[in-house]
């Protein structure tokens, strides 16, 4: 595993500013989960720079990496990604845990961005009580909740029907309309067209980077 | 790393993931409950080898004439030596300093007989300080004492199984037995854990027989015992001098072994206890053996546990959990399963053994224990390899990237 070399992004070079939704396009392979998991220091780059706020992201050892991520990162993810043994609420509150927060403040602020998603009732629940849509919820519950600067979204409707998935990305959209920037990865054109702004991969290259006309999603739930 | 925040977080761990949490404790429980159990019952076996091979006053020396080798001072070899009263009179006046007690021994046998019922028995002259070499416990009565000796008593104490086969059911003390055409009086009853034999003896004071076969004053063998605080070495060195003491008195050559003997029982408890040492290695080997595969279960629980968690940790890491904070939540849970587990363990175990008791005297297992300084120590060992065994793959495991983690679906 990870012993053979392959070069999957071949020369990338864009930036988004604060305040944008930027949806990363391509069909699979083309390297777009790739650049995400780059952006988000789940993965390392070979070669090449990193600014992230100003901060240029070099010779990130682990601790380094995992402070960085806790303070300046959210993560979706497309199969969400929950603690199967930990309710809604301690979910959304665990990032808080790795940020020292004392546990009575944990978990209001939890519930703040729980009552956020709409899921102020299903607190105490299990992932495994919840249908999937209210567990990507409860995942952007606790990618909100310690205060990211950018929140990063890995195929966050691939898992889910249309109706859903058009109800996530409705909270995304509000999300950013609060002035969060997120990225979205997706292959599903029509919720890339509820993003700002569409960069098009090809085999590790950007094809296409140009702003749209966002369409509401709130329009179709 | 100790705050109340990591424990709540782990004690969450646990309660929400009951089957990993008991099959890991389960583990370690078995490992030390084995390991206490064996040891236990090892100790139980080598108990009841001392109670077998050391039934007799450890601190004893028997003395039996033998016969010449070699001329000496104008004796002929091929003389029978004879040990006679004067001899214990000697050893006492010489030898205050190393001896505990003396006694010289008769023996004879013969028929015994009580009313019309009678049988071949072994019977011996002995002094009262024979009882401590032989450990006679009385049942009944009491053993000949100096009055008996002095006196010439014609008393007698009785084995357990004499008295069963002359008198049964009825009460031996105070009655008359028949020796030699000479009625003696039963003072006591004894038991011996030397065994049927043993108990079959009757004991008269040496005197009296000495009177009874013309006021002799000829004995078979010595008995004595050096005081137990000479220790080993001691008695080698008292074992020396008396030889020396003894060929001098009676004229025998330095040079010859076959005069008289010496059946040092300190030196066969020497040999005894070697082979309880050889025992105790046996035993030890096996509860070695058994905490190491304590150790290697508990590594591939460890192993199993971090696998499973894999992606949680992923999850974690993506949250903004350091390296050190997986590794420490990893440890800090095992080491608290463990010395609860090993806690509950060891007390099972203690307790079986206690259960257990001497319900195994018949397959040998005598007083089976183990002291707490061992049980303790081996708990220690199992939590520290278990800490250990823990360590190395929540290392690995906060050092996957937390994609790899979350990949695998």
């Amino acid at each position: 595993m990870g012993s053979n070399v392959l070069h999957v992004l071949k020369g990338i070079n864009f930036s988004v500013e604060e305040g944008e939704l930027v949806a990363i396009m391509g069909s699979s392979g083309s390297g777009k989960s790739t650049l995400l998991n780059i952006l988000g220091m789940l993965d390392l780059l070979d070669s090449g720079t990193y600014t992230l706020d100003g901060v240029p992201i070099v010779n990130l050892n682990e601790t380094k990496a995992a402070k960085y991520r806790n303070k300046f990162l959210g993560f979706v993810f497309q199969s969400f990604n929950l603690i199967n043994y930990k309710s809604a609420l301690e979910n959304v509150a665990l990032p808080l845990y790795y940020q020292r927060i004392p546990r009575k403040e944990r978990e209001e602020v939890a519930m703040q961005y729980l009552k956020k998603v709409g899921l102020s009732e299903w607190a105490t629940h299990l992932p495994s009580e919840l249908s999937g849509g209210q567990k990507q919820r409860v995942a952007i519950a606790r990618a909100l909740a310690a205060q990211p600067k950018v929140l990063l979204a890995d195929e966050p409707t691939g898992a889910l029907d249309s109706t859903t998935s058009y109800e996530v990305m409705q909270l995304i959209q509000e999300i950013n309309d609060e002035g969060k920037t997120i990225l979205v990865v997706t292959h599903e054109p029509d919720i890339a067209n509820m993003c700002k702004r569409i960069v098009q991969l090809k085999d590790g290259v950007i094809i296409e980077d140009k702003k749209i006309t966002q369409i509401r999603a709130s329009d179709y739930v | 790393m100790f705050s109340r925040d990591s424990w709540q977080e782990i004690f969450q761990t646990i309660k929400k993931n009951k089957l990993r949490t008991f099959l890991s404790g389960f583990t370690v429980s078995l490992g030390i409950f084995i390991f206490i159990i064996l040891l236990g019952l090892g100790n139980g076996l080598k108990n009841s080898f001392n109670q077998f091979f050391l039934d007799d006053a450890t601190n004893t020396f028997f003395f039996f004439p033998g016969t010449t080798s070699v001329p000496y001072k104008g004796f002929k070899a091929n003389r029978r030596i004879q040990f006679k009263n004067d001899d214990i009179k000697d050893i006492k006046q010489n030898f205050p300093f190393f001896l505990e007690y003396i006694s010289p021994i008769l023996f004879r046998a013969g028929t015994i007989s009580y009313k019309n019922k009678s049988n071949n028995y072994s019977y011996r002259g002995v002094a009262p300080v024979y009882q401590f070499a032989e450990q006679t416990i009385m049942m009944q009565g009491r053993f000949i004492n100096e009055d008996d000796v002095k006196n010439k008593a014609k008393y007698a104490v009785i084995g357990r199984l004499v008295a069963k086969d002359l008198f049964g059911s009825e009460q031996a003390i105070g009655n008359y037995i028949i020796i030699q055409n000479t009625a003696y009086k039963i003072i006591g009853t004894f038991q011996d854990a030397g065994g049927d034999r043993e108990e079959r003896y009757v004991y008269l004071p040496y005197t009296t027989i000495q009177l009874n076969e013309k006021n002799t004053d000829k004995i078979n063998q010595i008995v004595l015992a050096f005081k137990p605080e000479l220790g080993y070495a001691g008695a080698m060195i008292f074992e020396e001098k008396l030889t020396k003491f003894l060929k001098e008195k009676h004229s025998i050559s330095p040079t010859d072994e076959s005069g008289f003997f010496i059946r040092n029982v300190a030196d066969n408890l020497n040999k005894n206890m070697q082979y309880a040492d050889i025992l105790k290695l046996i035993v030890s080997f096996v509860g070695i053996g058994t905490l190491i595969a304590g150790v290697i279960g508990i590594s591939n629980i460890m192993v199993f546990v971090v696998k499973e968690r894999t992606k949680e940790l992923g999850i974690r890491k993506a949250l903004g959990a350091t390296p050190f904070s997986i590794v420490a939540m990893i440890l800090q849970e095992s080491v608290f399963i463990t010395i609860i587990a090993g806690y509950v363990g060891m007390i099972a175990g203690v307790f079986v053994l206690r259960f257990v008791g001497d319900s195994l005297e018949n397959y040998f297992i005598l007083d089976p224990f183990i002291d707490t300084g061992t049980a303790i120590f081996s708990t220690i060992i199992l939590i520290i390899f278990g800490a250990i065994a823990g360590y190395v793959p929540a290392k690995r495991a906060a050092q996957i990237q937390p994609i790899v983690a979350l990949r695998d679906e």
